[in-house]
Formats: structure tokens, C-alpha cells, sequence
């Protein structure tokens, strides 16, 4: 077992699938020499050449564009955009052509495909390198939706996303690239299942859901409470689409409090369908009004420092809610 | 159409008479979609009456079952020459089970046929462009000895998407063909409102790749054309961008009216250059075909229309829980 940072479990992925499968290529902005602006792609074009990781011409849609084309032919794209902000010129390209392509051609073509895409705030990167778009994309039947919160999990999720046959968009939290270590076991082929949620923390008091940045700060604030008295399960949802009812629903049969914490904007956020499960599916076990803990509805972080703050949830507001969904 | 030395090596007169069948086949079965949708037999028809020539001459200067196609809506005759039958053609129309495209999840002329190499089509403009540069990428990738043609309208060479795409191929020079069926008109709009430039071909200028004009009515020329840029991408010499002048003698589609914004003169204009009567003309004249032989070229197309139409109308509509299935590639039944 060694101790990787988050980034580190993300490039191992990749490398590993480059390594087994030559219809694997990666495409993006600066993945070659430079190794991506965050250093994900860090020694892969060294090792893998310039033909299987390639420098894309700065335009987001026909990154994504181009990887339907390969993986309709049979390759597996994995594509970066370079932050999830940036994402929107390629929205009709994924809204419109991969996630439809399956269902619109009765089967007969899929695009196995992987967008990545660095999401969040926190890193003074104001309204444009901060946003978190996930909810765009879990509206849209045909696609996956991928959050990991740990080395771990960013592995085995990403690798499983590779193999899998369908487009996975899967955001990592750039905050956590280097914040968030964790254990990784010398497994030969780590696979962590698309689709499943994990209880991260037991408790018995209430539940609290969250994914990527904010689970790794929902897990410190649970430790927080604890000190008080308050015995929070922590969910991580790491499959945003499809969802995993069932983790969601025993959770909160459990302890009969729901909480949700994203970092997107409160309004038509992720956390309004987790809401909605829970109302249709969990009312009679729910002892308190379901809360969402979200970012404000401005248009994103902004960069001054204190605004930042002000935006974006951190350990203290995160056990603040918790306290006052326990007292309830 | 002029007469040509050079192509006479090149075209048999059997292939030209295949060519020919197609064209005659595209319009009888277009021809016949627009009176059955005014019978209200079916909701919507999109046509490509006009664009047989350009269609018909790119299809078979590929290699078909080989190279790849990523056409646009109104690609009727361009996927009947790579494999798609009447019938199931017809089977879109309606909306009846069994339609290979998608299973009549799709509107009719949303092409996509895994037998034939033609990938599955969307309905924004533009769109497929990308698409074809990843698979001429992935073509390239492999190896592999195929080439990909992309069709598309003038109108929609205004989209970013059509842009980055022929960018990437031009870059990479991946061996990709972009030809551009220019018929003037993006429903109403004339190209005058689409572009500064005076011909589709000069945007090639901006993008490093070859760009040429041609006559997309004179079969013959565009199928020299496009078998020419073929060679050159199968060779390894990149992409080309091909705008072939071609007619849109209908409306847009049956929901448009293009009385609304051109003259009836100019329609009776265009029947004057109707390029599958052009090319009749110039297979009677050049002794390829006789009076009697075509005449028989008519009623067998009557005939295969009719035999279309009527598996269509036999056919059932799809089993209601199809409209389910399949989101992701877990949910695909095969059979």
C-alpha cells in the first residue's frame, strides 16, 4: 500500500489502460508534452508517443466531437477537457450525438467514450476555472456521470470508465488533485464498479450525501460533530448516472435524516433529485424536512478572496448544517 | 454534360448505368414520399431531389463496404448507392418496425446503417463534421486502407462545428472528404447571408486544405472529382473539401413553403437542368443506353417503388415498449 494523492490515482489509471489496450488514445488541450495543466497526463505522451496522446487544437467541441468519430470506428477515446467550465461549446456534441447515438441508432452504434473534466472551486480560479456543471449532464439519459472523491476510487473509477461501452463523463474535483491522498492498493487491476454509491462513514443519527470535494469535507466535518455527540453516515455517491437508489434509500431508512451537500448552485442542483427520491421513495422514514447544503444561486465562485469564501462550502458550514439537521 | 476522354477508362459503361439506376431510383422514391406525405400518409419528407448527381458521382468514387460515410439528411441517393434499400427507406417514412436506422426511433432521412459503414445521424447541422475526422483519425490510427466522406449543405458550413472538424483533418491530415452540396438555400436563407466568400470552396483556403468547385450536377465530373481526392487521401496526401453546385428543387422540406421567398421562374429554371434527365441524355447520346433499354430502366423503378411502398404499408408499426430501450449499450437486444 502506498500514499498517492488523488491526481496520481487519475494518471496511474490512465497509464494502466494505455498500457493494456491499444485502442486507448488520449485527446485534449496540453496533454502531450506539457502533460495537462494539472500534470494528469504527467509522462504519457514520453511514454506513449504523440499518435496515443494528442494535443488537441484549442476547441473543446471537436475534442469531443472527434472522440465520437474514433470510438464509432472502434477506439477508445479518453478526452480532457481542460476545466469543466469549458465545457459548453462541446454540450450539443454530448447532449445531442453521444448520449443519443445509442438509442437513436437501435444499438447499433454506442461510443464508448471517457470525458474528463476538472470541476470546482476553492482555487481562486473565479467564475470560469471554478464551476461545477455536473447537473447539466445528469438530466441526459445515455450518459454516466463519475465523481470520485479518493486516489482510490479516482482509479478504479476512471478505469472502469475506459472499459466501459458507453460515454462517461467523469469530473474530478481539482481542489482535491493533491489535497486528497489516500491508500492505494497494489491491486495488478483496480476496477471500482460505475454505479455505486458507498458508505464512507457508518452512523445512525442522519445521513449526509455528497460527492467528490464535499464528501472529503463532509467526512471532516462528521468527525467534528461526532465530538459532540452526533453520529453522521456519510454517503458518497461517486455515480451521479445512473443513481444508486437503493445505497440512498436503506441510508435513510436508517437514521431517517436526510442532508445533501453539492457545490453547484442550490437551484435544479443534483441535490434536487436526491430530494425527490427520498420524498417519493423514503417519506414514512424521514423525521425531518430533507435539506440541501449548496452553493448560492449566483452565477459561480468569484475570485476575490473573502467573495470566494463567502461562496463556497467548507468544513465549518457543512458541520453547522449537520448540527442543525441533528437538532431537528 | 460534356463529354470526357478521360473518364472513359476509368467508368465502364456498366458502372454508368448503375450510377444512372440509382439517380432514377432516388428521385422515383422521392418523388413518390412527397405525394404519399400530401396524402397525409406519413407526417414529414425531407428531400433530395436535385442533389441525385452530386450524391450518386461521390458514392461511387469510394470504395463501398470499405470507406465510411457520415452523410446529412438529404443523402437519399448517396445511401441507396452505398446499400440502403427502397424498402427500408420506406420503412423510415412510416415509421414501421424493423427500419435499420434506428429502428423508427428517428425521423425518416436520418441515415446511419452499420452494414454499409454509415454512421448514425443526428438532426442539428453540423454536427457529423467532427465526426468524420475522428474516424479518418482513427482510420489512420489503425492504419487502415479506408476513407471517410462527410456530406453536408452550404448552410451549415456556417456552424463552429463544421469548422473544427475540417480543421482537425487538415492538421492531421487525416483522410477525410468534405464534400458540400451547395443548392443555395439553407431553407430560406441564400447563401449570400451564409458567407462572404463567393463559393464554399475558398473557406478551404483558411484551413489549409485543398478546396475545389464542381459542377454537382453533371455525375460524371463529380465522380472524377471525388475518386480523384480519394486516391490522394488513401495515399496519405490529407483531406480535400469538394463543393458540388447542385439544385434544391423542392422546399426545404414538406413543413416549408418556398413560395414564400423564391420565384416559380426559377424553379421552372431548374427543371430545365435536371441532372438525372441530363444524365439520361447523355447515356442516349453516347449510345451507353438505347430509347428501349432506358424506357425499361422507368418501369422497373415504377415497379421497385411500388414494392417499397407496399412492404412499408405491410408493415407493422414497432412494438410500443421499443420506445424504451436501448439508453445505454447494457439495454441493445439483438435480433
Amino acid at each position: 500500500m502506498a500514499e498517492v494523492t488523488l491526481i496520481e490515482g487519475i494518471r496511474q489509471a490512465m497509464d494502466e489502460e494505455l498500457a493494456r489496450d491499444e485502442r486507448v488514445f488520449i485527446v485534449g488541450e496540453d496533454v502531450g508534452p506539457r502533460g495537462g495543466v494539472f500534470r494528469a497526463t504527467e509522462g504519457l505522451y514520453e511514454k506513449y508517443g504523440g499518435s496515443r496522446v494528442v494535443d488537441s487544437p484549442l476547441a473543446e467541441l471537436s475534442i469531443v466531437g472527434m472522440g465520437i468519430g474514433a470510438a464509432l470506428y472502434g477506439l477508445r477515446p479518453i478526452c480532457e477537457i481542460q476545466f469543466a467550465d469549458f465545457i459548453h461549446p462541446a454540450f450539443n456534441q454530448i447532449v445531442n450525438e453521444a448520449a443519443k447515438m445509442c438509442y437513436r441508432s437501435n444499438g447499433a452504434w454506442t461510443v464508448p467514450m471517457v470525458i474528463r473534466a476538472p470541476y470546482g472551486g476553492g482555487i481562486g480560479g473565479g467564475l470560469y476555472h471554478s464551476q461545477s456543471v455536473e447537473a447539466f449532464f445528469t438530466h441526459v439519459p445515455g450518459l454516466k456521470v463519475v465523481v470520485p472523491s479518493n486516489p482510490r476510487d479516482a482509479k478504479g473509477l476512471l478505469k472502469s470508465a475506459v472499459r466501459d461501452p458507453n460515454p462517461v463523463i467523469y469530473f474530478e474535483p481539482k481542489k482535491g488533485y493533491r489535497l486528497i491522498k489516500g491508500e492505494l492498493p497494489e491491486e495488478d487491476d483496480l476496477l471500482v464498479p460505475i454505479g455505486q454509491a458507498s458508505i464512507s462513514r457508518q452512523g445512525k443519527d442522519l445521513s449526509v450525501f455528497a460527492y467528490g470535494m464535499m464528501h472529503y469535507y463532509t467526512l471532516q466535518a462528521a468527525e467534528i460533530v461526532a465530538e459532540e455527540g452526533i453520529d453522521v453516515e456519510v454517503v458518497d455517491l461517486r455515480t451521479l448516472l445512473p443513481i444508486d437508489e437503493q445505497t440512498i434509500l436503506k441510508s435513510v431508512e436508517k437514521t431517517g435524516k436526510a442532508l445533501i451537500v453539492y457545490e453547484g448552485n442550490l437551484t435544479g442542483g443534483y441535490g434536487a433529485e436526491i430530494s425527490a427520491i427520498l420524498a417519493e421513495k423514503a417519506f414514512v422514514s424521514l423525521d425531518a424536512p430533507i435539506r440541501r447544503l449548496a452553493g448560492p444561486d449566483v452565477p459561480a465562485a468569484p475570485f476575490s478572496h473573502p467573495l470566494q469564501d463567502w461562496f463556497m462550502l467548507d468544513v465549518s458550514k457543512i458541520a453547522a448544517g449537520i448540527r442543525s439537521m441533528a437538532e431537528y | 454534360m460534356e463529354v470526357r476522354e478521360k473518364i472513359q477508362t476509368e467508368l465502364t459503361h456498366e458502372l454508368m448505368l448503375e450510377m444512372y439506376w440509382i439517380m432514377l431510383l432516388s428521385r422515383r422514391i422521392d418523388e413518390r414520399a412527397w405525394l404519399l406525405h400530401r396524402q397525409g400518409k406519413f407526417p414529414f419528407h425531407i428531400s433530395g431531389i436535385g442533389h441525385e448527381a452530386a450524391q450518386v458521382g461521390a458514392a461511387f468514387a469510394l470504395k463501398r463496404g470499405k470507406d465510411w460515410l457520415v452523410p446529412y439528411y438529404r443523402d437519399l441517393a448517396m445511401v441507396l448507392a452505398f446499400g440502403l434499400t427502397p424498402a427500408e427507406f420506406a420503412l423510415g417514412l412510416m415509421g414501421k418496425k424493423g427500419e435499420p436506422s434506428s429502428g423508427a426511433r428517428q425521423m425518416p432521412s436520418h441515415w446511419g446503417l452499420r452494414r454499409a459503414n454509415i454512421i448514425s445521424t443526428s438532426s442539428p447541422v453540423g454536427t457529423q463534421t467532427p465526426h468524420a475526422a475522428g474516424i479518418g483519425f482513427a482510420i489512420k490510427y489503425r492504419g487502415d486502407d479506408a476513407i471517410v466522406l462527410t456530406s453536408i449543405g452550404e448552410g451549415s458550413t456556417s456552424q463552429g462545428e463544421w469548422y473544427e472538424g475540417v480543421n482537425w483533418a487538415a492538421i492531421h491530415q487525416l483522410p477525410v472528404i468534405f464534400l458540400v452540396e451547395n443548392n443555395e438555400y439553407a431553407i430560406s436563407v441564400p447563401r449570400s447571408k451564409q458567407m462572404a466568400v463567393s463559393n464554399v470552396a475558398e473557406k478551404a483556403n483558411g484551413l489549409g486544405l485543398p478546396g475545389i468547385t464542381v459542377n454537382g450536377l453533371d455525375v460524371i465530373e463529380v465522380y472524377d472529382a471525388v475518386k480523384s481526392a480519394a486516391d490522394r487521401a488513401r495515399a496519405g496526401g490529407g483531406p480535400t473539401l469538394i463543393e458540388a453546385t447542385v439544385l434544391r428543387m423542392t422546399p426545404h422540406s414538406s413543413d416549408d413553403d418556398d413560395r414564400m421567398y423564391r420565384s416559380r421562374e426559377e424553379i421552372e429554371e431548374m427543371k430545365q437542368k435536371d441532372p438525372v434527365n441530363a444524365f439520361r441524355d447523355y447515356l442516349i447520346q453516347q449510345n451507353i443506353i438505347t430509347e428501349a433499354a432506358q424506357e425499361k430502366f422507368q418501369s422497373r423503378a415504377k415497379e421497385e417503388v411500388n414494392a417499397a411502398i407496399k412492404f412499408a404499408e405491410d408493415t407493422p408499426y414497432p412494438d410500443v415498449e421499443d420506445a424504451s430501450y436501448p439508453v445505454y449499450a447494457e439495454d441493445i437486444r439483438h435480433g
